[in-house]
């Protein structure tokens, strides 16, 4: 810290679940630089201020996904946000929206895990090749068709924007529907039928109502507000295609 | 033991704390006024059925100025929603590929502009030539 370091107010949403019946605003005044990250801002609150503070981070380089939280209300990566972007004003952080606090900045995301894992998020060929066979291979063109929505690196910051996900903790959800989608698109893949079930669920991509936030906040510009539309598409063709061409009791 | 007592808030006023649930509140409620709308179209259709007093009846309730306000505000609501109706319509399609290339987002947007305009011009040609 030096004597020409600017000083910004951090307010933090702190519940620690042993003490507090519910959660309270704690207010930190923080020096900066103009290249630090609001993550950084909180890691000195750790470091210096109050080494209670809970947080989840990682990779310090929006690659990881863990440092996502509220910033001024907005779901924002913590790493990729710099606090010279609200200096003068004061900076308010929250735990991620719609998922429960488990202690001050950090969420239980059991629920995304449990729903990412039941989208079976990796390739199930058809049939299975050896070793000897080699790999299994695919044109740039057969790429091209998924991988922006292979870019999702888990952050949850669609969950956050999503108020449906909110109102209706059931919903698949965002990233779970565009990952789902990512490997149903997959020419390697042909787990399509299995997966569908999930979609045409009304907890699946029928409860989205298109707000379209999921897409602005995404740090990737994976874009699940396309992934989940296009597959309201899709899962009306499955439900219509049933009944002219019958999928021989599967 | 675990002390583990996982905090859930409520989602109550959800909708106004973000200037993009609110836009969002505004584009499904458009819907109300194109519903009330399209059922004054159709009290219309009854009434030319119905013989010409009671179409003329139909148009002279239709120059009140009640009814002319609630026009203006319908019409405000049925092109808010259109704009942003063609501003999501590619998340919507699947993507168009053209010699290779995929489409950009914003051809599209545009693209839509400019069939609707020309889907206008056609319609007031026909309504002042036809």
């Amino acid at each position: 810290m030096t004597s020409n370091d600017k000083i910004i107010e951090i307010e933090v949403l702190r519940y620690r679940p042993e003490q507090d019946e519910k959660p309270f605003l704690q207010s930190f005044k923080v020096p900066f630089t103009d290249d630090q990250s609001v993550l950084q801002g909180v890691q000195y609150i750790k470091d210096y201020l109050d080494g209670s503070l809970s947080f989840r981070w990682s990779c310090r380089m929006a690659i990881c996904g863990s440092c996502s939280m509220m910033i001024n209300g907005v779901p924002k990566l913590s790493c990729k946000t710099f606090l010279r972007e609200y200096y003068p004003g004061k900076i308010t952080l929250e735990a991620l929206k719609h998922f429960p606090i488990e202690k001050d900045l950090i969420i239980d995301l059991s629920d995304f895990i449990n729903k990412l894992e039941s989208i079976k998020p990796y390739i199930i060929p058809a049939a299975p090749r050896t070793l000897e066979q080699g790999e299994y291979l695919q044109t740039p063109r057969q790429l091209d068709r998924i991988a922006q929505f292979s870019s999702c690196i888990n952050c949850m910051l669609c969950y956050a924007a999503c108020p449906q996900y909110g109102l209706k903790p059931d919903y698949l959800g965002p990233a779970a529907i565009t990952l789902l989608h990512r490997y149903n698109e997959d020419n390697r893949d042909s787990a399509k039928a299995e997966r569908m079930q999930l979609l045409n669920a009304h907890e699946g991509v029928w409860a989205c109502t298109l707000v379209g936030y999921c897409s602005e906040v995404c740090p990737k510009e994976v874009d699940p507000a396309a992934a989940i539309n296009r597959n309201k598409i899709n899962s009306t063709m499955d439900y219509f295609l049933r009944f002219i061409a019958p999928r021989g009791g599967n | 033991m675990s002390t583990r007592k996982p905090y859930v808030r409520p989602m109550t006023g959800w909708w106004l704390k973000n200037p993009v649930y609110i836009l969002y509140i505004l584009r499904e409620s458009t819907a109300v006024f194109v519903g009330i709308y399209a059922v004054i179209l159709l009290v219309g259709l009854i009434r030319l059925s119905s013989g010409e007093a009671a179409w003329n009846n139909w148009l002279a309730a239709m120059q009140n100025p009640g009814a002319v306000l609630f026009h203006i505000v319908a019409l405000c609501a049925a092109v808010y929603h259109a704009i942003t109706w063609f501003s999501v319509a590619p998340k919507v399609m699947p993507p168009v590929w053209i010699n290779n290339e995929k489409v950009p987002v914003e051809k599209i947007v545009t693209g839509q502009y400019i069939l609707a305009g020309i889907i206008y011009l056609v319609l007031l040609g026909l309504i002042l030539w036809g």
